[in-house]
């Protein structure tokens, strides 16, 4: 028979989890919410899914939550064996993309120029596609300048795709500072 | 600037193991680097981290002269990124010109020259640095795979709102076109086909033989009368009461009543 209306915890953590793992896009508080015909208190919903992580905490697959909301995901140990399934080699990007992607993730909003500021390069519109195709940055705006150049920032799916919540959870900068260049003569 | 460095880079299937001096590129190597080097800046950064090279130790008019050989060179390649190269280099030129410039006492809180170009070469290392790291972390589709259960997607289906005001707005719609339907009144026709399969026996009593075509009555009779007199025809057939003949193709066809002569 149908469940129409879970009415104990372990029937409320079997339809989400039953929704998480159907999903093709991560699950938001608020797709959540619309499982349930009765109103759902979203503290509610976040001590359920902590809950149906703890289930999960020996099992292949894991809940972790990103910027998007909360998806099921296969534990990295296991990576290795899943690449044996699809044996064409990812391609990488080159050092120009990633250089770029850093400079708008860790300096965003930021416009051509800026990018070729820190990098002291033209920036390649190559580059710049590849990094819009993959949904990684958009434009989020004109700075009021002269030519009134983009302005690019990351995506959501940016995050999704590095399994961060936040920006915040990016390594922080102060990681990448350097000793300082000796000036003496 | 003696020191010989190595890389390991081919031109024309000849490894060079000699990095360019200073920041001098010779033409030829000119893809190589352009490959291993992101920029003037990235190479700048090689040659002092891992060669302490001195900024200021490059030898200015050297470079300059062969930079503008390299221009040449490049026009008709890639003069956009010699472009970068160039500038790269005037502003060196910039900075010790005015570093072997005597300073006026007033302006001797002055900035070190050189502390523009090491921000931004410090700003770059540290944005290729974090380039580095965002490439190793685990992403969607190589290290981190999604899981998706099959599940064939059915949306629900929610019975539509129905107000008060729609109801009433619907019968005001069946009134009026109800009105335009009052004057449209058609007596239906009463065309039953048993009823012609009687008019047809009746028919077939008195004339005995009757050409299947003088059944039907074309320009009487209207399409739906002819079907029906038609489909009474194939049933008084089916149910053995007619005898239909023909004596060879495209010759005439008779009907009479099945047992006469």
């Amino acid at each position: 028979m149908a469940i129409t209306q879970p009415n104990n915890i372990a029937e409320l953590k079997n339809v989400l989890e039953v929704a998480l793992l159907t999903s093709h896009e991560p699950l938001s508080l608020d797709d959540m919410t619309r499982l349930f015909a009765e109103r759902m208190e979203r503290a509610t919903l976040r001590m359920l899914l902590d809950e149906l992580k703890q289930d999960w905490a020996e099992r292949t697959m894991e809940l972790v939550q990103v910027a998007s909301g909360y998806r099921f995901q296969a534990r990295m140990e296991y990576a290795t064996f899943l690449a044996r399934l699809n044996p064409e080699k990812q391609s990488k990007y080159s050092r120009a993309v990633m250089e770029t992607l850093a400079i708008i993730a860790y300096r965003q909003p930021v416009t051509r120029g800026d990018i070729e500021e820190i990098r002291g390069v033209a920036v390649n519109p190559n580059v710049m596609r590849q990094l819009q195709e993959r949904d990684w940055i958009d434009v989020v705006g004109q700075r009021e300048v002269p030519g009134r150049p983009s302005l690019y920032a990351t995506t959501k799916h940016f995050l999704d795709d590095l399994n961060l919540r936040s920006l915040s959870e990016l390594p922080p900068m102060d990681d990448f500072a350097q000793q300082e260049i000796p000036l003496d003569t | 600037m003696q020191t010989q460095f190595t890389l390991d880079a081919r031109i024309h299937g000849e490894t060079i193991t000699e990095i360019p001096h200073d920041l001098y590129i010779p033409p030829d190597a000119l893809e190589v680097y352009l490959e291993a080097f992101e920029g003037p800046l990235d190479l700048l950064l090689y040659l002092i981290r891992k060669h302490n090279l001195d900024i200021l130790d490059i030898p200015m008019a050297d470079l300059t002269r062969q930079y503008m050989q390299y221009v040449e060179k490049m026009r008709a390649i890639k003069l956009e990124l010699a472009g970068d190269y160039l500038l790269m280099s005037a502003m060196l030129i910039e900075i010790k010109s005015r570093m072997l410039l005597p300073k006026p006492a007033e302006i001797e809180s002055e900035d070190d020259p050189r502390a523009e170009l090491v921000r931004r070469l410090m700003e770059y290392e540290a944005i290729k640095l974090a380039a580095q790291r965002l490439d190793e972390m685990p992403k969607v589709g190589e290290d981190i795979l999604v899981a998706s259960a099959y599940y064939q997607h059915i949306s629900e289906i929610k019975p539509p709102e129905v107000s008060l005001d729609d109801l009433a707005e619907a019968w005001r719609n069946v009134l009026k076109r109800a009105s335009h339907f009052k004057h449209h009144k058609v007596s239906r026709a009463e065309l039953s086909v048993r009823e012609h399969m009687s008019i047809i026996l009746r028919r077939l009593k008195t004339d005995k033989l009757v050409e299947f075509s003088d059944l039907f009555d074309v320009m009487q009779d209207g399409i739906p009368k002819l079907v029906v007199c038609f489909l009474a025809i194939l049933e008084l057939a089916r149910e053995g009461l007619l005898r239909i003949t023909q004596q060879a193709a495209f010759s005439p066809i008779y009907v009479q009543i099945n047992g006469t002569d």
